[in-house]
């Protein structure tokens, strides 16, 4: 029986040395097969005496153990070394950019609006809208502008034929949400905006936004308070330095400029008031029962001013490098 | 408002520093725009007289001049100016002096000779005059004294931007009568004395038109010399209020108007027929301005005439022919009151206005006249000379001051503070309103002044402004807490922008007004609403379609070489209604897209190909659902006639969209044609409620169809013949494949469709499915020949 181990070593030698599974198939198949190399040694026991029998067949069985624990070693290396060169024939640049539609953006204003309306929502206010060509009476009469009013002329108007303008402010908005709903009314209305000026500081069309909070027992106070709020939210900054300073507004009464305190100085960021009673007697509302406030700021201004933008004409020209920035 | 700080501190001096006063004044809802100072800094510049002036030796365009500084020791200085003369004051920098731009002066040598300083120019010291050299001053001039504070140069020129409710202090006694209100300083107004009549001459005044005009004060002054030079200190004031000096005769009405807030007018006595009258004026009667102007007048226009013509436009400007010249000898000043409404507005209808009709349609204290005009006699003799007449007034109806409750409780309602009833008196008390006293609270007496104190709340701002803005705290508001409604059936704008930037759509902003072409090409709008007064004839009239902007956005993103341009706007658009006006319902909001170039952007492993009609029209699918909009053939101006759509949802058309017309494309200079959508924005935010159905656990079943068809049909046709014959078990019918060329006809393709089949009771068979698909097969075979392909 000593051919048993010559059969083994040969056999580990052929395994070791198969490339690939089909090779190591046809080892084991040499050797383990009907007529393989150790099959035949095991049909070959029944030939010897019986006393040796048993040892030869402990024997063979050992040296057929070991051959399949080569061959399934072999076996799983070839596996792995197979996936290995898949995975590293199948590696990516992963550094390659990815691909497909990219994505496009908001407008800086309308970004700027987005904020700004979703603070005002979480105070509870709503969002109103309007037509942007208006009746006098919506722009100018009921919102306590008589026709030759001196204020008239703070506004240079866009005239329509017919006799309609171009809203010079947001605040018809209030005029119509008024004329349509009982308070308490808590709204804020943004929008174009037109005026017949245009230079680096002003364009022709604008955003502005009008709040509006009408209800019983509104005070001054709970105005400064809902502005400085807002004012605080918006820039995100609690310390910011917000002032109240007297001014006029023909729908307004007491009425007010607000500044905020910048880098360089005060900073007039909007105007606001406690409702004029007679925009509120305009609108079927009592003021004796009734007060509230109203306040409007600049959308442009506040998109300016937030994003560091410091020609307003960049808003109107559409340059996509320009707009990308936003996105 | 510009006025000079020294002479409102002549009114009232309060111990402030400038920048205290300006921030008071500010604060008070006076606002101070600017603050300038009136001249830059310098030091060491005295009066000096020149002496001596000889020829520079050495030189021939220097004079050797020796100047009395008030030293008691001449000065030697070599000077250049053509100007310098024996005799001559003016201004000079000794050694030591710092000049304007930190020019200092040292004693040098000129050419050889000892300069020990330097005459100036007034450009040299910050103060240019129209004087080519030295600055001349009055034989007068103190010589020795610091030219500072002998041209009152340490001063600041205030701007104001004054409120159109504020007429009260348009002049520097408004303006003190108000620092002395906030800070109690005393006011120490000008003394007026009337002036008694030398002369008796008089010019008969009559007022026709009482409700405009309500007071007019006329006053001849005989043997004036009205080229007598205006004194310094006049001119000083008027030019640190921003008027150039005229003439001694106009520089006073004007110092007048300045001082009191009073408009005042001159005219030639000579040039006058008769008497005066204040009325409307006629229509077609014409005036020339002052300002050189010819206005047309109409019967809503205040005039004041004399027995033969218009003189003037009362409160506005007066006439060129009337007014008064330096040649003039004999003058009437008018002094007059009319009313706002009667002046407001109509200068500005000319295009013009003036200190006097801004002042006038504003509201000028209707008791100042008589003041006004003792003031401006007092100047015009002291000036001029002359000999005054009497005061000629006429008074027809002045406003009327009812008293203006203020109650106590409602400052505290409206302010959110409470003030007691005696805060409340002190104000009143130092702004100079009068009251009674009532039992919960005040009867307010406005002064002739105020003209923006009419009601209870007019008072409360008064309360709060001098009490002080910051003074009133703000804690959070308390409220009911009440949630907003969230309606499910209608998406916000935002999440529509959203989407859209989703899929690569950048949002622009353009103009709403537009060029009219736009509207005839891209909307075929020959009767779009026009504005009126434009800021240029291409921003003329209201678009009614975004596509306009859309191409000229795309437009100018290609001459700044963008390679792909998608954007969108949403925005509203302008049309008319069956009256021929814009009204509510003609001012609907549109969403619109363009995309033009590359499908996607340039990038590896992907062949660039063009946007086309299909890859726009899956943005709109895809913006509309869950709704299925159905797109029909259709015609449009802005578009190619046969790659154009109109969308629809449940039957109502939403909306359009197509590839831009190849005669707009080239017209407008693109190099390709883009392609895009406009769509009602109400439509597109429109959602249908949702309601849940079950779902089928058993398995479907697929067919797929691929029928050959005449060109001509359409897929949308196809697929309504199958939606009308498909049985129960039809859950889907889907184009999935167009295919032309071998082996389908000429003038034929195949469309390629999946039948999705499905029970919710049991799993399908060959005998279920079979018939269903027959149905279908056999509804567009008749329908529309289609054939299956085999």
């Amino acid at each position: 029986m000593t051919n048993v181990d010559a059969i083994l070593q040969a056999g580990l030698a052929a395994i070791e040395a198969a490339a690939d599974l089909i090779e190591l198939e046809q080892v084991k198949a040499r050797y383990l097969g009907k007529s393989g190399e150790l099959t035949e040694l095991l049909k070959q026991l029944g030939k010897l005496p019986p006393e040796e029998r048993k040892a030869a067949g402990a024997t063979i069985n050992v040296a057929k153990q070991a051959f399949e624990a080569a061959h399934n070693a072999r076996r799983d290396l070839i596996n792995a070394q197979k996936l290995e060169a898949q995975l590293a024939a199948e590696s990516l640049d992963v550094t390659l950019p990815g691909r497909g539609l990219s994505t496009g953006g908001l407008h800086p204003v309308a970004l700027t609006l987005e904020r700004i309306a979703t603070l005002f929502r979480s105070m509870g206010f709503q969002v109103a809208d309007g037509p942007e060509i208006e009746t006098d009476f919506h722009n100018f009469q009921a919102l306590n502008i008589p026709e030759n009013h001196p204020a008239r002329a703070m506004a240079d108007t866009f005239y329509v034929e017919g006799g309609d303008v171009l809203r010079t402010h947001t605040s018809p908005i209030q005029v119509r949400y008024m004329l349509n709903n009982e308070p308490p009314i808590k709204i804020v209305a943004p929008g174009r905006v037109y005026r017949v000026d245009s230079d680096a500081t002003h364009s022709p069309m604008f955003h502005q936004m009008e709040g509006l909070w009408v209800e019983e027992g509104v005070s001054f106070a709970d105005l400064k308070a809902v502005v400085t709020d807002f004012l605080r939210r918006f820039f995100e900054r609690d310390d910011l330095q917000v002032r109240f300073r007297p001014s006029f507004f023909p729908f307004t009464e007491p009425s007010a400029e607000i500044d905020v305190l910048g880098e360089r100085g005060w900073l007039e960021v909007g105007g606001c008031g406690m409702v004029h009673p007679n925009v509120l007697r305009n609108v079927n509302i009592d003021p004796e029962k009734y007060s509230g406030f109203a306040f409007g700021i600049g959308l442009d201004r506040f998109a300016m001013l937030r994003y560091g933008v410091n020609d307003l004409r960049l808003f109107f020209e559409n340059d996509l490098n320009f707009l990308k920035q936003f996105n | 408002m510009q006025f000079s700080e020294q002479w409102l501190r002549s009114w009232v001096n309060p111990s402030l520093s400038s920048d205290e006063l300006s921030n008071l004044l500010t604060m008070a809802g006076l606002e101070v725009e600017e603050t300038t100072a009136a001249a830059p800094a310098f030091t060491g510049v005295v009066i000096g007289e020149v002496k001596e002036c000889v020829k520079h030796e050495n030189a021939d365009r220097l004079r050797v001049t020796k100047v009395d500084v008030g030293t008691g020791e001449l000065v030697q200085i070599v000077c250049g100016a053509p100007n310098v003369a024996v005799g001559v004051r003016v201004p000079c920098a000794l050694p030591g002096a710092v000049l304007p731009g930190d020019f200092k002066i040292k004693p040098t040598k000129m050419r050889g000779v000892e300069s020990g300083g330097m005459l100036c120019s007034g450009k040299e010291l910050g103060v240019p005059e129209d004087v080519d050299g030295l600055m001349l001053l009055p034989a007068d001039a103190p010589v020795g004294q610091n030219i500072r504070d002998y041209l009152g140069l340490d001063d600041q020129l205030f701007t104001l931007k004054i409120t159109p409710n504020r007429a009260d202090c348009l002049s520097i006694k408004g303006i003190a009568r108000e620092v002395a209100a906030l800070t109690g300083a005393a006011l120490q107004p000008q003394a007026i004395t009337a002036i008694a009549p030398q002369i008796d001459d008089v010019v008969a005044v009559a007022i026709q038109a009482g409700q405009a005009c309500g007071r007019y004060i006329g006053r001849v002054i005989r043997n004036v010399n009205a080229a007598a030079p205006t004194p310094d200190w006049m001119k000083r004031r008027l030019e640190r209020s921003g008027l150039r000096s005229i003439s001694a005769i106009v520089d006073v009405t004007n110092y007048v108007l300045l001082e009191q807030g009073q408009p005042m007018h001159a005219f030639d006595l000579a040039k006058l027929d008769g008497g005066i009258t204040v009325r409307m004026a006629k229509a077609g009667e014409q005036l020339l301005c002052l300002n050189e102007k010819t206005v047309t007048l109409s019967d809503e226009h205040l005039v004041i005439a004399d027995d033969a013509k218009v003189l003037a436009i009362a409160g506005i400007m007066g006439g060129e022919e009337s007014g008064v010249t330096t040649a003039s000898t004999d003058i009437m000043l008018e002094s007059a009151f009319f009313a706002p409404a009667a002046i407001a507005g109509k200068a500005r209808a000319w295009g013009f206005g003036s200190d006097s009709s801004f002042r006038f349609e504003r509201g000028v204290d209707f008791q100042l006249q008589t003041e006004a005009m003792e003031r401006a006699t007092e100047l015009v003799l002291s000036i001029c000379g002359g000999e005054a007449g009497p005061l000629n007034e006429k008074v027809a109806e002045l406003p009327a001051r009812g008293g203006v409750k203020l109650r106590t409780a409602r400052v505290a309602r409206l302010l959110g503070i409470s003030l007691t009833a005696e805060q409340i008196a002190t104000i009143l008390s130092r702004l100079g309103l009068s009251f009674d006293t009532l039992e919960d609270g005040f009867l307010v007496h406005a002064p002739s002044f105020r003209y923006d104190i009419e009601i209870e709340e007019d008072l409360i701002e008064e309360v709060a402004r001098v009490h002080g803005y910051d003074a009133i705290p703000y804690a959070a508001p308390a409220a009911r807490l009440r949630m907003l409604a969230l309606p499910e059936e209608r998406r916000p704008r935002e999440d529509i922008r959203h989407f859209l930037a989703g899929r690569d759509y950048q949002e622009v902003v353009s103009y709403a007004f537009v060029e009219e072409a736009w509207e005839r090409d891209f909307a075929g709008n020959a009767d779009p609403v026009r504005l009126i007064n434009p800021i240029a004839s291409q921003m003329s009239v209201m678009r009614s379609s975004l596509i306009g902007g859309l191409v000229n956005v795309l437009q100018g993103n290609l001459n700044r070489k963008q390679p792909r341009v998608r954007v969108f706007e949403v925005a509203r658009v302008f049309g008319k209604n069956a009256a021929g006006k814009a009204d509510e319902s003609t001012q609907p909001e549109k969403v619109a897209g363009l995309a033009w170039g590359p499908r996607v952007a340039e990038q590896w492993g992907q062949k660039a190909e063009r946007v086309d009609f299909f890859d726009v029209k899956a943005d709109v699918e895809a913006l509309l659902l869950p709704a299925r909009a159905s797109f029909a053939k259709a015609v449009h101006p802005a578009f190619h006639p046969g790659r154009c759509a109109e969308i629809s949802l449940d039957g109502k058309v939403i909306g359009v969209m197509g590839e831009l017309h190849p005669r707009w494309t080239q017209e407008y200079g693109l190099p390709t044609a883009p392609v895009l959508f406009e769509l009602d924005l109400a439509a597109v935010a429109a959602r249908s409620a949702i309601k849940a159905e079950p779902v089928s656990k058993l398995q479907p079943v697929r067919r797929d169809l691929a029928l050959v068809v005449d060109e001509e049909v359409t897929v949308a046709a196809m697929l309504d013949t199958f939606r009308q014959h498909a049985s129960a078990l039809v859950k889907e019918v889907a184009l999935f494949d167009v295919y032309r060329g071998k082996g389908v006809e000429e003038g034929k393709k195949s469309l390629a469709f999946r039948v999705v089949l499905q029970d919710d009771a049991r799993t399908l068979t060959d005998e279920d499915v079979e018939p269903a698909i027959q149905k279908l097969l056999d509804a567009v075979a008749a329908s529309h020949a289609a054939q299956l392909r085999l």
